[in-house]
C-alpha cells in the first residue's frame, strides 16, 4: 500500500522530467546521427547508410567526392543572406505601416500576408514558374529568379514576426520618449528600434533558414542553378555521399554558436549594468 | 465669450507663465471625452484635478502634453500658444498612469533620458541626486522590470522631475504606493513643488490626498469641471450635489425655497425655516436641497440642551451606530422619512448613544448650504 503510493508519487514527481527527455531524444539523435556520419569513411560500400570507419577526409576535403557540392553550398548562402537582407528591410517596413498606419485596404493587406504561409508550396511554386515564363523569362530561370522567390515567401514570416513584436509594443513608450525631448527620429532609434530589434532579428534568422533549406520552389524556379537542396536531392538518388552530412554538421554548430554568442552578449551586457 | 472666460483672459499676469485651456474640447469616435473645459492653472501652483474614473482627468494631462490633440479649444502657457506644439517642444514633462518606463534601458538611463535629449553634458550627479531623492540609489542599474510597482513609480517620478519643466503633469503618481510611502511622497513633492516653484497639476482619485496637498482643487465630472477653489472653499461650500456627495458626505434635504432676503435665503424645511447665507446659496427660487456636513450636525438625546443658535428638529430615531475611533457616526431616522448621518468627535462627554434611541438634531445655519433640486441628490456618491 504504501510502497504503491510511494511508487505513484515517485512516477508523479518524475513524469515530466522523463517525457522531456524523450522528446529531446527525439529531437537530437537524428543531428547526432548526422555528425557521427560526418565521420564516416563509406568507401567500401557507398549504398550502405552504416557506419563504417572513422575518418576526417570529409572534414578536410569537404568538395572532393561530388563535384559541384561546394558551389552548391556557396549559391545556396548567397541567395540565402539576399533574400534575408532583402525581405528583412522590406518586411519590418511593411510591418510598421500595418501596425501603424490606418490606410484602405489594411484588413485585407494582413490577410494576404498569410497567403504565401498558407498555400502549399507546389501551388506557389508552379504559379511562379507560371508568371516566369509567360513575361518572358522562361529563358533566364536561375539565380534572380531563384532570389525573388526566396524573398517573396521569406517577407510574410518577416512581416507577421515583426507584426507582433510591434503591436505588443505600448504606445505609452514612443509617447514618454516624445514627453522627454525626443524628436520622432530620436524616439524611432533609442526607443522603438531596440524593442522591436529582437523581432527584427528571428525573423532574419528564421528567413535565412527558410532560404537556405527550401526545396519544392527553389527546384521549380532554379533553371539549371543547382542549390544545396537540389544538390542533396540529386545525389540522394545514387546514395547519399557522406559530405553532406559534413555540411549539415557545420550549419548546426553555427546555428549553436550564433545562439551562445547571443546569450554571452546579453549575460555580459547584465553584468556590466550590476557593476 | 462668456463672462468667465474673459475673467480669466483679463486676470493673466503679464510675464506669467499660468497654464490657461480655454474651451478645450476633445471627442473621441462615440464618446466626448473632455466638453468644453475653461480652466487656469497660476504658474507655481500645486493644482489638483479630482474625480471619479472615466471623468477625463488622464485626456486633459495628454492634451497639455501634446499626446492628444484638442478637437477644438486652446491651451496656453504664458502668452505663448502651445494647442497643437509637438510633445517634445513644450516645457512639460508627464508622469505616465502606467509609468511607461523603457524596458530596454537601466534606471539611471531611464532618468537621464529627458536630460541626455536635450543636450545636457554630463547629466551623472543630476541623475544620482534625483536618484537620491527618491531612495532608488541602490536600484539605478536594474531594469525597470526588476523593480516593484511602487519603485517603478517613483522611477517614474525621478524621470519627469529630473527635467524641471514649468509644467510637471502627474497622472496618479502615488496610485501604487503603501500608505507610509505614500505619505511620505506626498510630503516630498510638495516640498519639491515649493522649492523649485513649478506648476504641478496632479491627477487623483483619492480626496484626502488632494486637499492635503493641493493649493487649489478642482472637481472634475463627465469632462467638465464641477467646481474649483481652494479645498477648504470647495467643501464648505459645494456649488453642486455632485461635489457635496463626492468630496466628503453631505446631508441634502428636500426644501422650498421662499426667497432671498438680504444676506440670506430662506427655506422651507420639512415644516420649518431655515436660512442660509447668501454666498452658500446656490438658487434663489424653487425647489432646493438643504445641504449640511455630517460632521456639522449636533446630536442630544431628545429633551437634552444642544448648543446650536438655529432651530432644534425634534422626533429622529438613531438606526444605526458606528464607532471609528476618532468619531462616532450615527445615522438618524428623521420624521419626515430621511436618513441623516451624524458624525460627532469621541471627546467623551457623554457615552455613546445606543440604536433606538430618541434624539434631536440641530447645526449652525452658517454651516449650511443651498443647492438647486434639478440635480440628483446621489450624483457623486461612491458606491464601495
Ligand atoms: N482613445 C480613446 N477612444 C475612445 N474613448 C476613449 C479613448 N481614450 C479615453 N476614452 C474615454 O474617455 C473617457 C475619459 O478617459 P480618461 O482616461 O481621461 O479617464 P480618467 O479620468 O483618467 O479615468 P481614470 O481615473 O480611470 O484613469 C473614458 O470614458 C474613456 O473610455
Ligand atoms: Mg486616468
Amino acid at each position: 500500500m504504501n510502497s504503491l503510493v510511494r511508487a505513484r508519487r515517485w512516477v508523479g514527481q518524475h513524469l515530466i522530467l522523463g517525457l522531456g527527455l524523450l522528446v529531446l531524444a527525439y529531437t537530437f539523435v537524428p543531428i547526432a546521427i548526422v555528425v557521427l556520419m560526418s565521420f564516416n569513411d563509406s568507401s567500401e560500400s557507398r549504398n550502405v547508410y552504416k557506419f563504417q570507419e572513422f575518418t576526417l577526409d570529409h572534414w578536410l576535403h569537404p568538395g572532393s567526392w561530388a563535384s559541384g557540392m561546394s558551389e552548391s553550398v556557396w549559391l545556396s548562402i548567397q541567395i540565402a543572406l539576399l533574400a534575408t537582407l532583402v525581405a528583412t528591410i522590406l518586411g519590418t517596413l511593411a510591418a510598421f505601416a500595418l501596425v501603424r498606419h490606418r490606410f484602405a485596404g489594411r484588413s485585407a493587406a494582413n490577410l494576404i500576408i498569410f497567403l504565401p504561409m498558407a498555400s502549399p508550396e507546389i501551388v506557389m511554386g508552379s504559379s511562379l514558374l507560371a508568371l516566369f515564363v509567360s513575361s518572358g523569362f522562361g529563358g533566364q530561370l536561375g539565380f534572380w529568379t531563384i532570389l525573388i522567390a526566396h524573398i517573396m515567401f521569406c517577407l510574410s514570416f518577416v512581416i507577421v514576426t515583426v507584426k507582433a513584436r510591434l503591436s505588443g509594443l505600448d504606445d505609452n513608450l514612443e509617447q514618454a520618449a516624445m514627453d522627454l525631448y525626443a524628436t520622432e527620429a530620436q524616439t524611432f532609434w533609442r526607443v522603438t528600434l531596440p524593442l522591436v530589434l529582437p523581432g527584427i532579428v528571428g525573423a532574419a534568422l528564421l528567413s535565412f533558414s527558410l532560404s537556405f533549406d527550401d526545396f519544392i520552389i527553389t527546384n521549380l524556379n532554379a533553371g539549371q542553378s543547382v542549390t544545396f537542396p537540389m544538390f542533396v536531392w540529386g545525389a540522394n538518388q545514387r546514395g547519399v555521399p557522406m559530405e553532406v552530412n559534413v555540411i549539415g554538421t557545420a550549419m548546426f554548430l553555427i546555428s549553436i554558436a550564433i545562439v551562445l554568442a547571443a546569450e554571452v552578449a546579453r549575460r555580459r551586457q547584465s553584468k556590466a549594468l550590476a557593476a | 465669450m462668456s463672462q468667465a472666460a474673459e475673467a480669466t483672459t483679463s486676470s493673466v499676469r503679464s510675464g506669467s507663465r499660468d497654464l490657461r485651456l480655454s474651451k478645450l474640447t476633445k471627442e473621441f469616435a462615440t464618446f466626448t471625452a473632455v466638453k468644453s473645459l475653461d480652466l487656469v492653472v497660476p504658474q507655481g501652483q500645486f493644482f489638483a484635478l479630482l474625480g471619479p474614473s472615466g471623468c477625463g482627468k488622464t485626456t486633459t494631462l495628454r492634451m497639455v502634453a501634446g499626446l492628444d490633440t484638442p478637437t477644438s479649444g486652446t491651451i496656453h502657457l504664458g502668452d505663448t500658444e502651445v494647442t497643437y506644439e509637438k510633445p517634445y517642444k513644450r516645457p512639460v514633462n508627464t508622469v505616465f498612469q502606467s509609468y511607461a518606463l523603457f524596458p530596454h534601458l537601466s534606471i539611471a538611463d531611464n532618468v537621464a533620458f529627458g536630460l541626455k535629449r536635450r543636450g545636457v553634458k554630463d547629466v551623472k550627479q543630476q541623475v544620482a541626486d534625483m536618484l537620491d531623492l527618491v531612495e532608488l540609489t541602490s536600484q539605478a542599474h536594474k531594469k525597470p522590470n526588476q523593480l516593484s510597482g511602487g519603485q517603478q513609480q517613483r522611477v517614474a517620478l525621478a524621470r519627469a522631475l529630473i527635467n524641471k519643466p514649468e509644467v510637471l503633469l502627474l497622472d496618479e503618481p502615488l496610485g501604487a504606493l503603501d500608505l507610509k510611502l505614500r505619505r511620505g511622497m506626498q510630503l516630498e513633492l510638495k516640498r519639491i513643488q515649493t522649492e523649485v516653484g513649478l506648476t504641478f497639476v496632479h491627477v487623483t482619485h483619492d480626496q484626502e490626498e488632494a486637499m492635503t496637498m493641493a493649493d487649489t482643487v478642482a472637481v472634475m465630472n463627465q469632462g467638465v469641471i464641477e467646481q474649483m477653489g481652494a479645498p477648504s472653499e470647495l467643501y464648505e461650500n459645494p456649488r453642486t450635489t455632485f461635489v457635496a456627495n463626492f468630496l466628503g458626505q453631505s446631508n441634502l434635504i428636500a426644501g422650498q425655497i421662499e426667497g432671498r432676503d438680504g444676506d440670506r435665503v430662506t427655506v422651507r424645511v420639512q415644516g420649518s425655516l431655515a436660512s442660509v447665507r447668501g454666498e452658500r446659496a446656490h438658487s434663489d427660487s424653487g425647489e432646493g436641497w438643504l445641504g449640511i456636513r455630517p460632521e456639522k450636525v449636533l446630536i442630544a438625546e431628545t429633551g437634552q440642551p444642544i448648543d446650536a443658535p438655529g432651530d432644534v428638529i425634534t422626533g429622529g430615531y438613531i438606526t444605526d451606530v458606528s464607532f471609528v475611533g476618532v468619531s462616532t457616526q450615527y445615522r438618524v431616522m428623521m420624521p419626515w422619512g430621511q436618513e441623516l448621518m451624524v458624525f460627532e468627535q469621541n471627546t467623551g462627554a457623554r457615552p455613546m448613544l445606543p440604536v433606538g434611541t430618541k434624539v434631536d438634531v440641530s447645526w449652525r445655519p452658517e454651516f449650511a448650504f443651498l443647492l438647486d433640486a434639478s440635480q440628483d441628490a446621489k450624483a457623486g456618491i461612491e458606491e464601495d
